[in-house]
């Protein structure tokens, strides 16, 4: 299924883990690649196994079965090309805005001259309309700024991948809103092939070029969509039919899958029922 | 930094809500006795507390001296009695131990956070040891270390290391692996992060170890000089109470207190000035 400029390649890849009730399956043989300059977003139940997925593109995480291939050659380790952000943030409480930003640069990895690096800072401190917080600690930030912090900081050493696990979950609906226009304003200037996680159908309609639509665990792709929405793109979509349509569309398929999720969840408690007793 | 921006929390609310014209001036001096209530108020309450057990005729009179004998004993221990030096030679044995056992405290407990597998081992055995109380290692001690500063410093160290590195790596594993996460797909090393997050994110443990190691060593202090010492706040309650000085006792005691109660204080205003990017929960 590769077809030549497809940098990221899942084949054929499953992932069991061992729990104290046994092995757990939660991918199952699951193909697909990402192309240069894609947006893909994962969307499906939680706990379906998204960021099992992630985590192995990530490099915290190897397939049980199959590979994921960068470039065709198999994933081992994190590395600072493959940004990732997370529903937390992460951001370092112990440094402050600018040195948050500054930290990837200081780094052997991705090293630059101390005055480079001020350039650098100076430009995602602005980009990142945070300039009256340069001295700042996170503590001081809001959830919104802290995730654009966290924005900035994976900018800064200019990964190609950027791997996002549900970052604006953690925000109100408004700063979400902004912080979507936010991204696809950032990579308007400077693209990245992105692999999103969410919940929200309407976050990766407006956001993805891809929507892959992910089963109740074990994961599998149940649906592949294409985004026929062109960028840029504005608040204006959000209101427009076909954006409506599709969304409508899109969360049928999701809401399916959670409520399988659902009935497996019911038929597991049966089954520990029955062996209880 | 412009007053435009909204997320910026409390602090600044507060002066334009006196709606009196003479309001914020009582504010704050109602402000400043309040501070000044809570400062003394509980040493007014223990005095008064002491004075009441004092003349409640619960005890007999000689039993309990009274705040004003006892403060007469320490300016006349103060004037030619050598008080500064015991309180030298106590404070300098507790030093030695806190530095000691949190030097020794701060790597283990360390180690002990990192690997889990190496705190299930060691576990069962340092609580062991530390549920031992050091009076009851004395003997012990006289015999591998004599009867010198030596002793009274092994007691003290004893007491700081179990002490401070259960607090250092009950500390160290609850780290986050998200910083570490986030570094690693950042770019950075073993060692970077080790230098990078680790480090930082232990220093928050190491001082409340440090502060815990030196509130045993003060509690312990008196056991320790009981092992044939000469001078030190423990070895002049010891020689009182001999001679049934209870005034003097009652001293040595507070003396004690009091300068754990300063060195607390202090150590907790470092911490607060190194650790200003920690999030408080009132």
């Amino acid at each position: 299924m590769s077809n030549g400029n497809e940098r990221i390649v899942f084949d054929h890849v499953s992932k069991v883990f061992d729990t104290e009730n046994g092995p757990l399956q939660v991918v199952d043989d699951v193909s697909f690649g990402v192309s240069d300059g894609e947006f893909v977003a994962l969307v499906g139940p939680s706990g379906c196994g998204k960021t099992t997925m992630l985590n192995m593109v990530a490099g915290f995480m190897h397939p049980s079965d199959g590979t994921v291939t960068l470039d065709g050659e198999p994933i081992v380790g994190p590395s600072a090309d493959r940004g990732m952000m997370f529903q937390d943030y992460g951001v370092f409480p112990w440094l402050s805005v600018e040195d948050n930003i500054a930290f990837g640069l200081k780094l052997k990895a991705n090293r630059v001259a101390a005055e480079r690096r001020r350039q650098i800072v100076d430009h995602y401190v602005e980009l990142m309309g945070l300039g009256d917080f340069r001295k700042a600690f996170p503590k001081t930030l809001s959830g919104g700024m802290r995730q654009r912090l966290a924005l900035a900081r994976a900018y800064a050493v200019e990964p190609d991948f950027l791997l996002m696990d549900e970052p604006f979950g953690a925000l109100d609906a408004q700063t979400r809103t902004s912080m979507q226009d936010l991204l696809l304003g950032v990579m308007g200037e400077v693209k990245k092939t992105v692999m999103l996680i969410t919940h929200s159908v309407e976050e990766a309609l407006y956001l993805a070029s891809k929507i892959l639509v992910i089963s109740a665990r074990p994961s599998r792709i149940r649906r592949v969509i294409d985004v026929p929405f062109g960028y840029p793109r504005t608040e204006a979509l959000r209101d427009s039919s076909e954006f409506s349509e599709l969304r409508g569309e899109v969360r049928e398929m999701v809401m399916r899958e959670y409520a399988a999720q659902e009935d497996q969840a019911r038929s597991n408690r049966r089954k520990q029922v029955g062996q209880a007793q | 930094m412009s007053s435009s921006s909204s997320a910026r929390s409390a602090p600044v609310a507060s002066p334009t809500t006196g709606n009196s014209p003479g309001g914020p001036p009582r504010k704050r001096l109602a402000g400043s006795l309040y501070r000044l209530a809570m400062l003394l108020g509980p040493w007014i309450l223990v005095i008064a507390l002491w004075y009441g057990l004092r003349y409640s005729g619960l005890f007999k009179p000689n039993l309990i001296p009274t705040p004003v004998a006892v403060a007469e004993r320490f300016w006349q221990l103060l004037v030619d009695g050598n008080l500064l030096l015991h309180a030298y030679m106590s404070t300098q044995r507790v030093f030695l131990g806190v530095i000691l056992g949190t030097a020794c405290a701060v790597p283990v407990g360390f180690l002990l956070g990192w690997y889990r597998g190496l705190r299930r081992f060691m576990d069962p055995l340092i609580n062991f040891f530390r549920a031992l109380p050091p009076i009851a290692l004395i003997p012990l001690v006289i015999v591998y270390f004599g009867i010198g500063e030596t002793a009274k410093v092994v007691i003290l160290f004893y007491a700081a290391f179990f002490a401070s590195v259960i607090v250092m790596y009950e500390g160290i594993s609850q780290i986050s692996p998200l910083y570490i996460r986030v570094a690693r797909t950042l770019g950075a090393t073993d060692y970077e992060i080790f230098l990078r997050v680790i480090i930082p994110l232990a220093v928050p443990h190491s001082l409340t170890a440090l502060r815990v190691a030196l509130g045993v060593a003060w509690a312990t202090l008196v056991a320790s000089e009981l092992v044939a010492a000469q001078q030190g706040l423990g070895a002049v309650i010891q020689e009182a109470s001999a001679y049934f000085q209870l005034d003097t006792i009652y001293m040595g005691i507070i003396c004690i207190g009091f300068i754990a109660l300063v060195m607390d204080i202090a150590l907790r205003a470092l911490s607060q000035r190194l650790l200003s990017w920690q999030e408080r929960h009132h």
